[in-house]
This record gives structure tokens, C-alpha cells and sequence, in this order.
């Protein structure tokens, strides 16, 4: 079982009001090299573009990582692949990796948040076609032999004429897919012979459990080797020495970020009871002490036997030295506790 | 199980499963079907609706007394309305411009999306409901009736025979029903509204009702 964290760079509070998001990413920084010195397995940072989430250029931050890091591997969680070029992609993660001495991997997402949409100039209407195209793209890149060339032609993007896409890695960066729950994302991932990562922001955990089956159901009928079904887990997580801190501390945090996501999405803020009911057992927010962490991965992992369990902490402009604490505190004591008890 | 209604399910993502694993365990006949065609859903049925059938939209409309749309709300565009003449068809869509885009139709806010989708179905009987309740709290929350931590759910229609079986319907699967009023009504529950995702038992929404505004919804039990 791997442990680690995502990010989307959170900008910090200062004197009541948003901060520099410079400073987000200089603490992301950090924080990556923090989770590596504490011997976490993952860190993964998700592309966004909005004024408290700044994290928009996930492979730069990666490359920077990699040149300071010695064991993490390091990701995109997720990169939204469908506003962006799969040619350049490649070419970013590509030279991350070779920096990295092969630890960079990518998960290819859809975007939840879609304000890449505009930002880029892509329309909404072409949401699935971008995706599919694009995506299909960036996994023959990777598939491509030493100096093999490639030819290809798309609705969304310049064709390929005999083109060549360097710097190639000495093997193929793993590519992830990550889903919120929508069936046919468990579907395409089996059938397409990728790992998936399970994004579970809210509700109960357990719901996943039937889309895992049905991944491993999927990977059956389209004859995927059973070793290239790997399972992820992200969700919101936050770990201090005390469970009811942690949780104090995070539902601050948490519960600003959801209350301005529901001013754009048009849902209501959650309320404390909220939060406090998907906060235990099997709630999809992991905030608490160690052990309670470390019990709530072991007891998931039974249920669905997933490979890697990463947490997004740094929200709603959590206190950045919370933020190293939590780190600290899931490589030193969460992970012992959960590879002891997974150990075969 | 002759007594009930057979229900129709227009959509194969996160609500549509969770709506017909929902209505399978309250004993309904279920067709589920999404433009890909039945042969796209085999698999999902096997492993994640043992016993809902998988069939075409044609089909799902003409053997279902009511079809719940599960689809983005934009693509109510691609139903044939002339499939839907004298159905009773739940709208449980929201319009997401954030992640659909603008929908001109839909952009005014004074104006309930689903009764654009009524002008289009013309000669169908929209009920609004289940719009504003997440999709995995319809099955986290689903409890059995007279439970006193139920959940309420609100209903709007201008066919108010319609209506009162979509609210058996509602019931079934686990929430008390409230009457909103007519179509145009579902303004009130629809994303941006202060109802829209919130928690809330019957008696919430009385004692929400009773301090509100001339314009409140009529809370009555069905």
C-alpha cells in the first residue's frame, strides 16, 4: 500500500484576506520535499486555475520536485488532458521523469473543475470528444518506440505528420485515469488497460466498492492482465496528533472550500453534522489522529484493495505548518501503522 | 408487484444507477437505456443493477408509466418528444453552466428549467424532483417511511395525477414528499436556492416555509 498527498497549492490567508498565490507555490514546493524526506510513496498536484487553488502548471512544479526529491513518485492529480495538448503533456511529464530518474507519473482527467474551458478557448459542448481524442493521443505517444515516429489525425488538434516527440523516457510514464463515480469512467479505464484513481470528495466511502467490481469485471471481459488493474484512492484527509484538532482544524478548512464551491456549482454550504458524519468510518473525509487514519486506509483497503491512498490537506487556506505537520504525521506514524498491518 | 408502476430510466451515469438500484429495491420493473444502446450497458447491469433491464430509449418510454430523466440537463434536446406523449416524466436534471456551458433556454433564472423541458415534451406530464439531493445521498439517506430522520423531497407539476404517483414513487424510495406547486415552482428547489442540496426533514421545511416570503411553497404532505 502506497501513502501520500495531492494538492491543488492553497493560497494562504493573510490579515483576513487571500494571500499571494506565489507563496502557494513556493509552500508547495515544500511540502513535496517534505513528504519525500518523511518517506511518503506520492505526491500528486492537480491542476486549477482560480485564485485560491493556483496550481496550474502541474509538470513545472513536478520538475522542480524531481530535482529535489530522491524516492517520491511524483504526479499530476490530475492534469485536465482534455484542454490541453497531449504532444506537450508528454513532452512536460517526459522531462520531469528523466529528471526524476523515472518517478513521474500523470493522471489524466476530464477536469471537474472546468474553468480551463475559457481559459484556454475550448467549449464545454466538446467535453467527452475532447477528452477521448486527446487522450487516445497521449497514450499512443507513450506507447511509441525509441525514435518511432507518429502519424495522426484528430477532430480537436493539428493532424501528425511522421512527427517526432522527444524526450523520450527510457520506459512509458504510467498513465493513470481518474473518475468521481461515473460508471463508464470504470469501464474505459479496464478496457483501456490503465490504472485507475477513484476521487472520493464526499458521501460514503463504500460507494465505490460496486465501481471497483466493475472495473475488475470490465478488465476480465476485455482481457486486461489482472497486474494493470491498480486502484487509487484520493480523497480530503488531514491528520494531527489529536483526532478531535484534526478534526476542528480541517472543518474550517474543508467547510470554506465547499461553501465556495457551492457558490459556483449552486449548492448550499454543508453545515458541521455534515462534515462530522463523513468524517468517521466510512465517510469519504479522512480527518483525524494517526491510528483513526490509519485504521480507516486498513479497513478500505479490505473492502476494495486498493494499491494507493492519497489525501488532499491543504484547503480553504489551511495554516501551512499544519499542512508539514500532517505530512510529517502520515509518514511517520500513519504509514508504519498501515504497511505493518498490510504486510503479506 | 403488478400494482406498480413500471419506470423508465433515460441515462446510465452516477444518477441514473443510483436512481434504479434505488427503485429495484423497492420492487419496481425497471428499463434503463443511454444513447449508446443496450449493448453498452451489459456490463454495468450485471455487476451493478442485477435485474434492471437494458433496452433503447424507444423502449424504455413505451413500456414505462414514467421515465425519469438522468442525462445533462442539455440533452433533453436529443430526446423524440413524440415518444413521450401522455407519459408522466420525472425531471431530476440540473442546468450546470459551469460544466455545460450557457444553455440559452435555461439561462433565466426566474424561469424552471424544467419547464422548458415540458415545452419541448409537449404533450408529456413533467414532474420536477429529486434534482436536489446529490446523487449518492439518494441512497445514503433513502430511509423507510414514518423513520423521523427522513428526508424530504420536493415535487412540482401542473398534472397533479402525475404528481401524486411520482410522490408514491418518492416514498418507495426512501423520502417524504413535499408539494411545491405547479412546474413553474421548481424555481424554487433548482441549483442556487437556498432548498437546492439541503438536508432537510418535513418539519424543516414547515418551519422553513412558515417564516419565509408571500411567495413560499405550500408544505403539504402528500
Amino acid at each position: 500500500m502506497e501513502l501520500g498527498v495531492y494538492s491543488f497549492g492553497d493560497v494562504q490567508r493573510k490579515n483576513g484576506k487571500l494571500g499571494p498565490t506565489s507563496q502557494a507555490i513556493t509552500n508547495l514546493l515544500e511540502a513535496i520535499q517534505l513528504a519525500d524526506k518523511v518517506g511518503l510513496d506520492y505526491f500528486g498536484v492537480g491542476e486549477h486555475h482560480t485564485e485560491y487553488f493556483p496550481a496550474s502548471s502541474p509538470a513545472t512544479i513536478l520538475a522542480a520536485a524531481a530535482a529535489t526529491t530522491k524516492q517520491i513518485t511524483l504526479s499530476s492529480a490530475v492534469s485536465v488532458l482534455s484542454t490541453d495538448d497531449p504532444v506537450r503533456i508528454y513532452q512536460q511529464f517526459s522531462t520531469a521523469n528523466i529528471i526524476s530518474g523515472g518517478r513521474v507519473e500523470v493522471i489524466a482527467g476530464r477536469g471537474s473543475s472546468t474553468e480551463s474551458f475559457p481559459l484556454f478557448g475550448y467549449d464545454l459542448k466538446d467535453y467527452d470528444g475532447l477528452y477521448a481524442e486527446k487522450l487516445d493521443l497521449l497514450l499512443k505517444i507513450n506507447k511509441l518506440d525509441k525514435n518511432e515516429r507518429i502519424t495522426w489525425e484528430g477532430l480537436h488538434r493539428a493532424p501528425l505528420q511522421d512527427a517526432i516527440v522527444v524526450p523520450q523516457s527510457e520506459s512509458p510514464l504510467p498513465i493513470w485515469l481518474a473518475t468521481g463515480g461515473n460508471p463508464e469512467s470504470s469501464i474505459r479505464a479496464a478496457a483501456l488497460g490503465l490504472p485507475i484513481a477513484y476521487a472520493v470528495i464526499g458521501g460514503r466511502i463504500s460507494r465505490f466498492a460496486p465501481l471497483v467490481d466493475l472495473y475488475h469485471a470490465a478488465g476480465k471481459q476485455y482481457g486486461t492482465p489482472a497486474e494493470k488493474q491498480r486502484i487509487a484512492i484520493a480523497s480530503p484527509g488531514y491528520i494531527a496528533a489529536d483526532a478531535q484538532d484534526a478534526k476542528d482544524t480541517f472543518w474550517k478548512a474543508w467547510g470554506w472550500t465547499m461553501a465556495e464551491l457551492g457558490k459556483v456549482r449552486g449548492f448550499a454550504a454543508p453545515d458541521r453534522a455534515h462534515f462530522d458524519a463523513e468524517s468517521n468510518r466510512d465517510g469519504a473525509l479522512f480527518a483525524g489522529s494517526p491510528e483513526e487514519i490509519a485504521d480507516r486506509i486498513i479497513e478500505l483497503h479490505k473492502r476494495i484493495g486498493h494499491a494507493r491512498h492519497f489525501f488532499q490537506m491543504d484547503v480553504g487556506q489551511l495554516p501551512h505548518d499544519k499542512f508539514l505537520q500532517s505530512i510529517e504525521l502520515l509518514g511517520t506514524q500513519v504509514a508504519p501503522r498501515v504497511k505493518k498491518a498490510l504486510k503479506k | 408487484m403488478t400494482d406498480k408502476l413500471k419506470v423508465g430510466i433515460i441515462g446510465s451515469g452516477r444518477l441514473g444507477t443510483a436512481l434504479t438500484r434505488l427503485l429495484l429495491g423497492a420492487g419496481y420493473e425497471v428499463r434503463i437505456a443511454n444513447s449508446r444502446g443496450p449493448e453498452s450497458l451489459e456490463l454495468l447491469l450485471s455487476v451493478l443493477l442485477p435485474g434492471a433491464i437494458a433496452t433503447t430509449i424507444d423502449e424504455a418510454v413505451s413500456r414505462s408509466d414514467v421515465i425519469i430523466l438522468a442525462l445533462p440537463a442539455g440533452s433533453y434536446r436529443t430526446l423524440d418528444e413524440g415518444l413521450f406523449a401522455g407519459k408522466i416524466v420525472v425531471d431530476a436534471m440540473n442546468y450546470w453552466a459551469p460544466t455545460e456551458g450557457v444553455i440559452t433556454e435555461f439561462a433565466d433564472p426566474a424561469i424552471s428549467t424544467s419547464s422548458v423541458v415540458q415545452q419541448y415534451l409537449s404533450g408529456a406530464k413533467v414532474v420536477k424532483t429529486l434534482n436536489h439531493v446529490a446523487y449518492n445521498e439518494l441512497e445514503e439517506h433513502s430511509l423507510p417511511a414514518g423513520d423521523s430522520s427522513r428526508r424530504a423531497v420536493f415535487v412540482a407539476s401542473d398534472d397533479s395525477e402525475a404528481k401524486r404517483r411520482v410522490c408514491v414513487i418518492v416514498d418507495a424510495i426512501g423520502f417524504d414528499s413535499v408539494d411545491m406547486g405547479m412546474l413553474s415552482d421548481g424555481v424554487k428547489f433548482q441549483p442556487d436556492t437556498p432548498l437546492f442540496n439541503t438536508r432537510l426533514g418535513i418539519d424543516d421545511v414547515k418551519s422553513t416555509v412558515s417564516i419565509g416570503s408571500s411567495d413560499k411553497p405550500q408544505a403539504s404532505l402528500l
